[in-house]
C-alpha cells in the first residue's frame, strides 16, 4: 500500500511538473494574416497599434511566450504613448476637441490581455499539436497519480471512523516545508492567472479541444481555472468520501458542493455560451458575485432578451429572497458547505489544512471588522455603480464609479479571494476567504445569527473539554468555549460544515434547525449536578 | 480579603475557581507543579496521536487568568501546616492562605509489581507521562513492542495511542473480557472484537508477574504470570485504575482513607479545608454511586457546588442522575442513569438488549422486572440526548416510555441511519407488547 501510495504521489508529481513545464514549451510569432484578422475583430481606430504590433510579432523567429509577451507590451506601450503625447499636446495647445478625439485611439484593457489574445493565435508547437497527449501527460497523470496516493487510504486509514492520526507530525499538514512550497505554488499560480495570463496560454492550448466541445470557443484562461477547480474538488472530494465514509453528513455534502461547482458553476455557464446566451451561474448570490450590477453585465443581460431578464430576475431573487429565506430554515450551511464553490474548494482542496484556522480572540475580532467592511464596501461599490448606470453620472458622493469597481475587484476578487483567500490555505487554514473576506457570508451570517432556526446543540454535561471541535473548526470558532459550557453555538460564522461533531470523541455536538424559541441558552450550571443547584441559582 | 488556594489546576481546581470569580471578588490562587496553564487531561491522548498541538488542550487563552485576577503559582506542595494555615513548597517558599482547597487528582495504581519503577514503565495520566511517551516511543524502531497492563479505559486510550504509531501492542487483561465489570456481556464482547481489529493482541484472564529490566534498568520484557510466557517490550503501560494523588497530607492532620475524607459540603474534618475531584472520598455513598469518582463530570460538579459554599450560599454536592461517555477506539460510548454489568446486577434489573447484525452498534436499557421502570441505557454507537434521558429518569418513566419517545433521544447526526424502529420491534416481539414509535418532535425535545 505504501508502494501504491509513494509511486501515486511520483506519478502525480510528474504530472505536475510536466503541467508546470508547458509553459516554457513552444513557440510563438503572428503571421501578417493573424496580425490582420485579429486588429479586424478589435476594431481598433488607430492604425500606429497596427505598425508597432506589426514590427514587434510579425516575425519568423521562434519566440518563447516571455519574449513575445514582452514585445507586444512594449507595442501597446509604444502606441499608447504616442496617444498620451497628443493628448498631453493638445492639452497644452487649448485644443480640446483635438485632445477628446484621441482618447478613442487608446487601446483599452491591460497589456497582459491584449498579450494573451495574440498569443492564442501565435502559438505553435507541441502542446498546440497534440493537445490530448499533452492533457493526458498533465491533467491525466496528475488525476491518476492524486488517485493512486488517496485510494489506498481505504485500507491504511483502518476501519472507518475519525482518523486525524499524525496531522500535526506532517510537514504538510503541519505548516512545514512542504506547506510553504504548497503556499508558494498556489499564491503564484493565482498571480499568474489574474495578472500574467499570457504566460500560461500553453495551459489553454491543452483545453482547447475539450473548450471547443463544451462552449464552442477556445478555452481561455478561466476556462483552464474552472476545468482544473472541477478536477481538483473531485479529486479531493475522493479523499473527503474515504476519510468521511462513516459520516453521511460529510458524504451527502461533498456529493452536494461537487454537484454544484460541476455542473452550475462549470457546465451550464459553458453550455449557455455555446447557445449564445450570457454566461450565467445561477447559484453565484450577489454580493459574492459582486460584478452583477456592473453595467456590462445589465447591458448584456438587457441585450439578450428573456434569458437574460429572467437571470435579472433571478439573481435579485436569489439575493433578496431565497438566500434569507433558506438562511432561516437552514442556516447559512445550505450555500457555504453545500452549494457554493469557494466553500467546496475549501471543503475538498482545503480540508487537510482545517485545523490552521486561528481560535484566538483577537483573531475573532479582526474577522468581524474585515468581514464586515468587504460587504459595506461591495454595498457602496454597488449603489454607486447602479446610480451612475441610472443617471449616466461618473460618479456619486464623490466615489468614481470605475475607481470603486476597479479597486474591489482587484483588492477583494483577485488578491482577498484568490491569492489569498486560497493560497494562503496551507498556513492559515482552508476558510481565509469564507471567513474573513466574503461578503455574502457576512450577509448570511447577519441572518444566522439573528433569524435563524440553525444552532449547533451541545449534549448537556458531557463535553470533557478536549479541544477536537476547536482545532477542526475551520472558521476558527472556539467550539470548545460553548461546548464546555452547554451552550448552543449561534455564531455568524458558522458554515455548518459538520467536523466539529464528527471529531468529538463524546457526540456533544449535533448541527440541528430547531425551534427559535431557546436558541440561545446561556448556562450557569451544566447538566448533572441536582436540579435543586440549578434552580438556586436561576432564582438568584 | 479572604485567600482562597487551590491545590491543583485541572477540571475541579479550574472549575471551582472559575465559578468563585463569577460570584466574589476574593482573592484566588492555584497551585499546580504539572502545567502552569489549565489543559484538558484527557485530551493528552491525542497531541501524541498527532489529532492536536498540546496549546489545543488549553481551554482558555493565557491572557485569561490574570484577566479573570485568578494567580497561578506553579510549584509542588510539600507540606501542609493546618494549625498556621499555610502551605510550604519543595523549593523552601510559603503562602498562607485563608480556604485551602485540594483538587490534586489522581496517580496510577501500581500493584507492587517487581519492575514497576523501571525506565520506559509509565501510567498514562499526567502530562510527564505522555513526555515518557514520546521519549521510549516516539516510533515503532524505538519501540518494538509496548505491553499494557489493565482493562479499563485508559488502557484502550493507551493502545489506541501507541496503535497510531504502528506500534505493536499487546494488551494484558485480568478479567475474562474486556471492561466486564462496567459493562454488560453484549457490549464487553462487542469491544473484545473491536480491539483485536485494530490488530491489538488482546489477552484476556492475564495477569502481570513480573517486568523485567536489561542491564541499563530498562524494561525488557515481561513476564505473564498463568503461563510464565515472557513478552519482550520496550514500554510497559500500567493502567489498572487510579488512586487518589495526597501523599502530602501524610503528616497533616486531615482525615484521609483512600483519598481525602469529605462530608456532602466537601468540607473535610479540619475547617476552611475541603477536597474536590478524584482525591476527594465521600464518607457513605451517594446514592449508587462510588465513593471516589474519578470522573471528568463529577469533578466538574464538585467544583460547581464547593464555589457556591465559598461564596457564602452553603451547597451540598448532589450530583444529579449518573452519565458518562467513553470512546474505544472507534466506538462511542454514552451512558445514562443505571446499568450494571452482570457481574453487579442489581436484583430487580432486567436488560433489553439490541445489536446491530453487522455495525458495531448496540444499546442496553435497563429497567425495573417488576415496575418496568427505566433504569438507565447504555449506547454504543449512538448518540444520545442527555437532557432527553435526564428528565427521564427524574420523572421515573417506564421502559415502554422511553422506547415510544425514542426517536426524540437520538443525537446522531443528520442523515444517519436511525435504528428505532428495529430496536422498538425487537422489545415488541419479546414482551409481547405493541409499542408503536412515536415521531420526533422538536416541541417536546427543546420544551
Amino acid at each position: 500500500m505504501k508502494i501504491i501510495k509513494n509511486s501515486g504521489l511520483i506519478i502525480f508529481l510528474v504530472g505536475l511538473a510536466i503541467f508546470i513545464g508547458t509553459i516554457f514549451s513552444g513557440t510563438f510569432n503572428l503571421k501578417q494574416a493573424e496580425l490582420d484578422s485579429f486588429l479586424q475583430e478589435q476594431n481598433y481606430k488607430n492604425t500606429l497599434i497596427k505598425s508597432a504590433l506589426q514590427e514587434a510579432a510579425v516575425t519568423n523567429e521562434d519566440l518563447n511566450i516571455f519574449e513575445f509577451s514582452s514585445r507586444v507590451r512594449k507595442a501597446y506601450q509604444k502606441s499608447n504613448d504616442y496617444y498620451d503625447q497628443q493628448i498631453a499636446k493638445y492639452e497644452a495647445e487649448k485644443n480640446w476637441d483635438k485632445k477628446g478625439e484621441q482618447y478613442q485611439y487608446k487601446i483599452n484593457g491591460k497589456p497582459h490581455t491584449l498579450s494573451f489574445n495574440l498569443a492564442k493565435k501565435a502559438g505553435k508547437g507541441f502542446v498546440t499539436e497534440n493537445p490530448s497527449l499533452a492533457w493526458f501527460l498533465t491533467f491525466g497523470l496528475g488525476i491518476i497519480g492524486a488517485l493512486l496516493f488517496i485510494l489506498p487510504n481505504l485500507i491504511l486509514l483502518g476501519k472507518p471512523g475519525i482518523k486525524n492520526d499524525g496531522i500535526y507530525h506532517d510537514s504538510a499538514t503541519n505548516r512545514g516545508f512542504i506547506a510553504w512550497m504548497v503556499l508558494i505554488f498556489l499564491v503564484s499560480f493565482y498571480l499568474v492567472l489574474y495578472f500574467f495570463a499570457d504566460y500560461v496560454v500553453n495551459w489553454t492550448f491543452i483545453l482547447d479541444p475539450i473548450s471547443e466541445t463544451l462552449g464552442g470557443r477556445p478555452a481561455s484562461q478561466w476556462f483552464v481555472y474552472g476545468f482544473l477547480y472541477c478536477t481538483v474538488m473531485l479529486t479531493m472530494g475522493v479523499r473527503m468520501f474515504i476519510k468521511y465514509r462513516h459520516n453521511k453528513y460529510q458524504i451527502v455534502r461533498t456529493i452536494s458542493v461537487l454537484f454544484f461547482q460541476i455542473v452550475f458553476a462549470f457546465l451550464i455557464p459553458e453550455i449557455m455560451a455555446s447557445l449564445q446566451m450570457p454566461e450565467y451561474d445561477f447559484k453565484n448570490a450577489f454580493p459574492l458575485d459582486y460584478d452583477f450590477f456592473f453595467e456590462w453585465n445589465l447591458k448584456s443581460l438587457a441585450e439578450t432578451g428573456g434569458i437574460g431578464i429572467f437571470i435579472l430576475v433571478w439573481g435579485i431573487v436569489l439575493t433578496l429572497v431565497i438566500v434569507p429565506v433558506m438562511v432561516y430554515f437552514f442556516g447559512k450551511r445550505w450555500y457555504c458547505s453545500w452549494v457554493c464553490g469557494c466553500g467546496g474548494l475549501a471543503e475538498t482542496l482545503g480540508d487537510p489544512y482545517r485545523q490552521h484556522s486561528n481560535k484566538s480572540l483577537n483573531a475573532w475580532k479582526l474577522e468581524r471588522w474585515l468581514i464586515h467592511s468587504v460587504l459595506v464596501f461591495s454595498l457602496v461599490m454597488t449603489l454607486v455603480t447602479l446610480y451612475c448606470y441610472f443617471t449616466g453620472a461618473q460618479s456619486f458622493l464623490g466615489i468614481n464609479s470605475q475607481w470603486i469597481k476597479d479597486s474591489y475587484s482587484f483588492l477583494i476578487g483577485a488578491w482577498f479571494a484568490g491569492v489569498i483567500g486560497t493560497g494562503f490555505y496551507p498556513i492559515f487554514g482552508n476558510r481565509v476567504w469564507c471567513r474573513f473576506g466574503c461578503p455574502l457570508a457576512a450577509y448570511l451570517g447577519l441572518v444566522q445569527r439573528f433569524k435563524s432556526r440553525f444552532r449547533i446543540t451541545t449534549n448537556g454535561g458531557q463535553c470533557i473539554s478536549c479541544g477536537n471541535c476547536s482545532t477542526y473548526c475551520e472558521q476558527g470558532i472556539d467550539v470548545r468555549a460553548y461546548a464546555q459550557k452547554g451552550e448552543n453555538i449561534v455564531r455568524s460564522s458558522c458554515v455548518g460544515c459538520g467536523v466539529c461533531s464528527a471529531v468529538c470523541p463524546r457526540g456533544v455536538l449535533k448541527l440541528e434547525n430547531g425551534p427559535e424559541n431557546g436558541r440561545i441558552n446561556p448556562t450557569e450550571i451544566l447538566l448533572g449536578n441536582d436540579v435543586d443547584l440549578m434552580e438556586l441559582i436561576n432564582d438568584k | 480579603m479572604e485567600h482562597i488556594v487551590i491545590i491543583g489546576n485541572g477540571i475541579s481546581g479550574v472549575t471551582v475557581a472559575r465559578h468563585i470569580r463569577k460570584n466574589s471578588d476574593k482573592k484566588i490562587t492555584i497551585v499546580s507543579a504539572e502545567h502552569k496553564y489549565f489543559f484538558s487531561r484527557t485530551a493528552l491522548m491525542y497531541v501524541y496521536m498527532g489529532h492536536m498541538k498540546f496549546e489545543h488542550t488549553q481551554p482558555y487563552e493565557n491572557w485569561f487568568w490574570e484577566k479573570n485576577n485568578i494567580e497561578l503559582k506553579k510549584g509542588y506542595v510539600a507540606k501542609v501546616d493546618t494549625e498556621n494555615k499555610n502551605l510550604e513548597f519543595s523549593n523552601g517558599t510559603s503562602l498562607t492562605y485563608s480556604k485551602l482547597i485540594i483538587a490534586t487528582g489522581s496517580k496510577p495504581n501500581k500493584f507492587g509489581w517487581p519492575g514497576q519503577d523501571l525506565e520506559g514503565v509509565m501510567g498514562m495520566y499526567h502530562k510527564k507521562d505522555l513526555e515518557k511517551l514520546e521519549k521510549h516511543a516516539p516510533d515503532n524502531k524505538t519501540c518494538k513492542r509496548a505491553v499494557i497492563v489493565g482493562g479499563g479505559l485508559i488502557g484502550i486510550e493507551l493502545a489506541e495511542m501507541l496503535r497510531s504509531r504502528d506500534i505493536p501492542v499487546t494488551f494484558l487483561v485480568r478479567e475474562d473480557s474486556f471492561w466486564n465489570g462496567v459493562l454488560p456481556a453484549q457490549e464487553s464482547k462487542m469491544i473484545n472484537n473491536h480491539i483485536k481489529e485494530h490488530h491489538i493482541d488482546l489477552r484476556l484472564n492475564t495477569n502481570l508477574k513480573e517486568i523485567k529490566s536489561d542491564e541499563l534498568g530498562k524494561v525488557s520484557s515481561i513476564i505473564i504470570e498463568e503461563t510464565g510466557e515472557e513478552i519482550f517490550c520496550n514500554v510497559v503501560g500500567l493502567t489498572a485504575g487510579v488512586t487518589p494523588n495526597i501523599d502530602f497530607l501524610k503528616d497533616t492532620n486531615i482525615e484521609t482513607k483512600k483519598g481525602v475524607l469529605v462530608n456532602r459540603f466537601l468540607e473535610t474534618n479540619i475547617k476552611d479545608i475541603y477536597a474536590i475531584g478524584d482525591c476527594a472520598e465521600q464518607h457513605e455513598a451517594i446514592g449508587q454511586r462510588r465513593n471516589i469518582e474519578a470522573v471528568w463530570y463529577t469533578g466538574r460538579m464538585m467544583g460547581e457546588a464547593l464555589a457556591q459554599t465559598i461564596c457564602g450560599n452553603k451547597t451540598e454536592y448532589k450530583p444529579g442522575h449518573w452519565f458518562n461517555s467513553a470512546k474505544f477506539l472507534d466506538i462511542e460510548y454514552q451512558t445514562y442513569g443505571w446499568v450494571f454489568s452482570e457481574k453487579n446486577k442489581q436484583e430487580n434489573e432486567a436488560y433489553f438488549q439490541w445489536k446491530h447484525p453487522k455495525q458495531h452498534k448496540c444499546i442496553t436499557i435497563s429497567f425495573d422486572k417488576n415496575s418496568n421502570k427505566f433504569l438507565g441505557i447504555n449506547t454504543f454507537g449512538i448518540r444520545m440526548r442527555h437532557e432527553i434521558f435526564d428528565q427521564w429518569l427524574t420523572e421515573n418513566k417506564s421502559i415502554e416510555h422511553v422506547l415510544e419517545y425514542l426517536a426524540d433521544a437520538n443525537f446522531d447526526p443528520e442523515f444517519y441511519s436511525l435504528h428505532e424502529k428495529e430496536i422498538v420491534n425487537k422489545f415488541n416481539i419479546e414482551n409481547n407488547t405493541n409499542i408503536q414509535l412515536k415521531k420526533k418532535s422538536w416541541k417536546r425535545i427543546f420544551s
